[in-house]
């Protein structure tokens, strides 16, 4: 029942949002189709401005990721992990969250394969999913296209928000599903 | 700081791979990824054409001014650099209204299109501006009311309740969120009072 409204409701979301924008603008009189390609060619140019920026943090995540260097690096934490009662099969997923979109959810995929989508672990992947954003691909993309190249304090701020979100899932899967 | 993490993911796992002994695993992955990121960008041309284009009639026809001023309380509080009129608060709303619906792909093209315009109020440009930060902050924790594509993977796979890590979900993100707007109130003080 919950499943079907919810399903309704994203296949809706974007057809409902294409009906009714231009059929307002209509409405107020805005000439509705020279306004969208004026807008669709600025969205052209910011797509084609992040290239860049996105070679960049591409190559270097996937580097990192290939060459095993990631495993190498969850080895590492283990033991904080393990002292928050973190599975062990989790820890590369959390080091993936905030580097690809892609990526992580490839693994949250491949581990719902695996241990079933309703295990522990399952449930725990799918809430990390479902938390908080790539936090590298919104800096990289969204400082990219206008050029900004001193980040300052929000990389900080939005790897902390990573942390939190994965020990808030943690706990709470702990706590729901335990 | 991007600096360095950027050096760091690169040479780690280039010593890592010489370690192991497959170097040539490095030179695969940095081309393909190359190539990835490309076909990335080129796939969201299209994308944020079409939104873009959609949001560009919304402006016109005065639907975000109403958004606007419908949240402006909000707004000015979070956003105290930018002016409550300016066009950049009404992107910044339909991105993280995108966010919270789980509408990713709808989602990024409004935030380009809002950092674009806190660029414009920018007094450093080449430097992220105190809203600029704050806008991140909110972005990459976002409360998630719908994470639709997880949704979608559990019940491929069978759940015998697919929707429910929705609950998990929101408190998570609820949480993240919370912590990362306080963080970013606390590094923007402390950086403010650094430059007196």
């Amino acid at each position: 029942m919950l499943v079907n409204a919810l399903n309704t409701i994203s296949q809706w979301a974007i057809p409902f949002l294409l009906l009714s924008i231009p059929l307002y603008g209509f409405i107020k009189k805005v000439p509705v189709y020279e306004k969208f390609v004026e807008g669709a060619e600025e969205g052209f140019h910011t797509a084609i401005r992040i290239i860049p920026f996105l070679v960049g943090m591409m190559v270097a995540i996937s580097v990192f990721r290939a060459s095993g260097a990631m495993l190498v690096f969850a080895n590492l934490i283990k033991p904080i992990t393990e002292l928050i009662s973190a599975p062990a099969e989790i820890i590369p997923l959390a080091v993936m969250r905030p580097l690809s979109g892609s990526g992580v959810l490839g693994m949250a995929t491949e581990i719902m394969r695996v241990h079933g989508p309703d295990s522990f672990i399952g449930r725990l992947a799918s809430v990390m999913q479902g938390t908080t954003d790539t936090t590298f691909f919104v800096l990289t993309v969204y400082f990219g296209s206008i050029g900004i190249t001193r980040y300052r304090y929000s990389v900080l701020t939005g790897l902390s928000a990573d942390i939190t979100g994965f020990l808030a899932a943690l706990y709470l899967c702990h706590r729901v599903f335990g | 700081m991007l600096n360095l993490i950027w050096l760091v993911l690169l040479a780690s796992g280039i010593v890592v791979a010489a370690w192991h002994g497959n170097i040539e695993v490095v030179t695969k992955a940095a081309l393909q990824a190359a190539h990835d990121a490309v076909e990335v960008c080129i796939n969201l041309v299209g994308v944020m054409a079409l939104w873009l284009g959609i949001m560009k009639i919304a402006e016109s026809g005065g639907l975000i001014r109403v958004l606007g001023r419908m949240l402006r309380p909000l707004m000015v509080r979070l956003f105290p650099t930018v002016p409550p009129n300016h066009p950049a608060m009404g992107a910044i709303i339909l991105n993280l209204s995108a966010n919270v619906l789980g509408l990713g792909n709808a989602a990024t093209p409004f935030g380009m299109k809002a950092m674009q315009g806190l660029q414009e109020i920018n007094p450093r440009p080449g430097v992220a501006s105190e809203a600029m930060c704050t806008f991140l902050a909110l972005n990459t924790s976002c409360i998630t009311l719908l994470p639709a594509t997880i949704i979608g993977v559990r019940a491929s796979f069978n759940s015998a309740n697919p929707t429910e890590i929705v609950g998990p979900c929101i408190l998570a993100t609820a949480t993240s969120m919370t912590v990362a707007v306080t963080l970013d109130y606390l590094f923007r003080r402390r950086n403010r009072r650094r430059r007196r």
